[in-house]
């Protein structure tokens, strides 16, 4: 009965049930500087530190510059560590980011994504992330308030394995998906802390050992301490999916590190993630009604790139249209990750036609139609290049 | 003909709470321009992030809303190309004393002829209610789980020690006093701070306007020999009594014009010296082409520079 009640889902923004998941990881230290709409993240943790449901140690910082400098030396120190953040936060963390990953800190980050200033915007693109993409992390972006709660625990055994330790950044829209309410199984506390125990941090500060750690490396070692970063990137890839396998047997959930949605019988894909893949799902059944036989690779893992399963999904189809809500300016596509999987077409020989889309720049609303059209653009491009970035919904 | 303050007031909708403290400060220093005649386009308001710093869009100047913590090196690139440009800085404690003290120290030491308006309301009000820095200890506001544990920084201590040559505290409600001393701080030359403090009605449940009334006074109504001004030499004994009365805080909370110190170089007179004739000819106001032409030609500059293939 108690089992049963425990299960049964309740409504919960994504901000929140990050902020549930915080707490049945029983995470030690949180360090946080409030950001809109990162916000309610950390507001709900430190009720719970409050109320006793939580037992850490809250750290109220001046700036998430200092907020990752103590998530990093408290995981340094082998407490299972905490912060969240968004846009300029994201952004003035930008030096800390690369010393959580070159110090092998396994931190967890969640990421409400919002655009960036000036001018200032406090809405949602991904241009935050997508600025920080080659800062040593690995990205994992969520599409249901569901998914965050689950992602964030997985996240956890991902970061604190021996074989990888790599901080993660779970990210997902500011607003559409941090400030919207959902259906949520909150598993609690017993169950998620037996699929995701704390394990002893291999190289943890010891007051009984001192070392000097982020010292200064000379060129003669530099490089191999930072080869060592590529090779844990590459390792965390199985482990991303192994951990995700295990969690669905745990939980009965799991969502792989790339999802094919409505791909059986597709000749085109769009590829999107967080609130525009779940958005997606809902409408693709109107665009297949409408002709357009049209799929949606869905983009959970982010780095590690999930190569393997890209390929799987795309060799068959025409064309794919990748979705950015970021701008690469004066790239040669415009849409960072439209000129990635270029990268990777040709590296794998892929046949797809590519076709590069900007939209929701600053949160420009995008409409059932919009993204209709946008499926009517996919299967435009069976036939049909589009040698140039789409600028969705701009007024030139 | 002289302005009058609705000369500095925009269309703009005023986005804050009823009662906020914000609104006496804005009113204020629409009101000190207009007293000081001051054109429209001799004036630059920069804040940073916050409920505070939307003060921008409600005053008819030349404004930059900025990024969290980043007002004052903003402002001091403004003042320091347009030395004739009165530039004020106006931004909340968390602002100013969290994420950008570094900037507020800094500007101190250089006595920059600034003028900081410190939105003090002891809340990160935009965010929702959290402890800012100068939330005294053990203070629970309602947005609090557990009693602040950090203590309040001293934001006239902290500039006195930076260097800043005017320091003045005021409250968001007596718009007539803020008015005086907003043009005081506009008459001085050097850097200066004006820590108005500013109940949230939303947020803030502690310092309320009843709490604050009960602890207010004017330093130059209480002892009307009070002078604040270091204007030579021997005027340095008074400096002992200046900090005490920074440091007053319960249960009484002192007023007024703290400390203006006129010996100081403003950073404006130490530039001259090392680069003659700044100040009739500062950056903003040099040339930089003849109708169109570039005053420097880069192929003859660099003519035995150039490789030509």
């Amino acid at each position: 009965m108690e089992e049963l009640k425990t299960r049964r889902p309740i409504p919960l923004s994504t901000n929140y049930a990050i902020a549930y998941a915080a707490r049945d990881l029983d995470v030690d230290v949180v360090s946080a500087y409030p950001i809109t709409p990162q916000t309610t993240v950390v507001e709900k943790v430190s009720e719970f530190v409050a109320n006793g449901e939580l037992d850490a140690a809250f750290i109220h910082v001046e700036s998430e510059h200092s907020a990752l400098s103590a998530a990093i030396a408290a995981a340094l120190t082998g407490a299972r560590a905490f912060t969240a953040t968004a846009s300029q936060g994201l952004a003035l963390m930008h030096e800390m980011l690369h010393i959580a990953s070159g110090l092998r800190a396994p931190v967890v980050m969640s990421v409400a994504m919002r655009s960036l200033s000036a001018p200032i915007s406090i809405w949602n693109d991904q241009s935050d992330i997508f600025n920080a993409r080659d800062a040593g992390w690995v990205i994992m972006f969520v599409h249901t308030a569901q998914e965050a709660y689950d992602t964030v625990i997985q996240a956890y055994r991902i970061a604190e394995d021996p074989s990888v330790l790599l901080p993660v950044m779970v990210a997902y829209d500011g607003y559409v998906m941090s400030h919207t309410t959902e259906p949520v199984v909150v598993e609690g506390r017993e169950s998620v802390m037996k699929f995701a125990p704390k394990r002893q941090y291999p190289y943890r500060l010891d007051p009984d050992r001192p070392v000097t750690i982020g010292a200064i490396v000379p060129p003669e070692y530099y490089y191999e301490i930072k080869y060592q970063q590529v090779k844990a990137m590459e390792g965390a890839l199985p482990k991303v999916d192994e951990v995700d396998r295990e969690f669905g047997k745990a939980f009965g959930r799991s969502y792989g590190v790339m999802e094919c949605y409505m791909c059986e019988g597709a000749e085109a894909l769009i590829m999107a993630n967080a609130s525009y893949a779940a958005t997606l799902k809902s409408l693709l059944p109107d665009a297949w009604k409408q002709g357009y036989k049209v799929g949606l690779l869905r983009l959970r893992l982010y780095r590690p790139f999930p190569l393997r399963q890209f390929v799987e999904y795309t060799s068959n189809v025409k064309s794919l249209l990748v979705v950015d809500r970021s701008i690469s300016y004066g790239a040669p596509y415009q849409g960072p990750l439209a000129n990635e999987i270029a990268g990777a077409k040709l590296k794998e020989d892929l046949g797809f036609n590519l076709i590069s889309v900007v939209a929701g720049i600053g949160q420009r609303t995008m409409e059932n139609e919009d993204f209709i059209a946008l499926a009517r653009l996919a299967w435009e491009g069976r036939t049909r290049k589009f040698p140039e970035t789409v600028f969705y919904g701009v007024r030139e | 003909m002289a302005r009058n303050w609705m000369d500095y007031k925009t269309d703009a909708w005023v986005q804050w709470c009823p009662a906020c403290g914000n609104f006496g400060i804005l009113t204020a220093l629409q009101r000190a321009l207009a007293e000081l005649d001051l054109p429209n386009e001799k004036v630059s308001i920069v804040s940073g992030i916050g409920c505070s710093s939307r003060i921008p869009y409600y005053i008819k100047t030349s404004n930059v809303h900025t990024l969290h913590g980043r007002p004052i090196p903003v402002a001091q690139g403004i003042k320091l190309a347009n030395p004739d440009q009165v530039v004020i800085v106006a931004s909340g404690d968390g602002d100013l004393l969290g994420i950008g003290a570094g900037h507020f120290v800094a500007i101190g030491r250089r006595n920059i002829d600034i003028k900081v308006i410190l939105h003090d309301n002891a809340v990160y009000g935009l965010t929702k209610g959290q402890a800012a820095p100068t939330l005294p200890l053990w203070f629970k506001t309602k947005a609090l789980g557990q009693p602040n544990i950090q203590s309040a920084v001293n934001p006239l201590l902290l500039a006195f020690a930076s260097g800043y040559t005017f320091i003045a505290r005021a409250y968001a409600y007596h718009i007539d006093q803020l008015k005086e001393m907003i043009e005081a701080a506009i008459r001085h030359k050097g850097t200066s701070l004006i820590d108005v403090l500013q109940p949230c009605p939303t947020y803030n449940d502690i310092m309320t306007k009843e709490w604050y009334e009960k602890r207010i006074y004017y330093l130059d109504k209480e002892d009307p020999s009070w002078n604040p001004n270091i204007e030579k030499p021997e005027d340095v004994k008074k400096i002992p009594k200046i900090v005490e009365k920074m440091m007053e805080w319960e249960p009484r909370i002192p007023l007024g014009v703290f400390y203006r110190n006129t010996m100081v170089e403003p950073l404006d007179v130490r530039i001259e010296k090392i680069m003659p004739g700044y100040l009739q000819n500062p950056p903003a106001r040099r040339s930089i082409d003849i109708g169109g032409r570039a005053l420097t030609n880069p192929f003859v500059a660099f003519k035995d520079r150039i490789v030509t293939t």
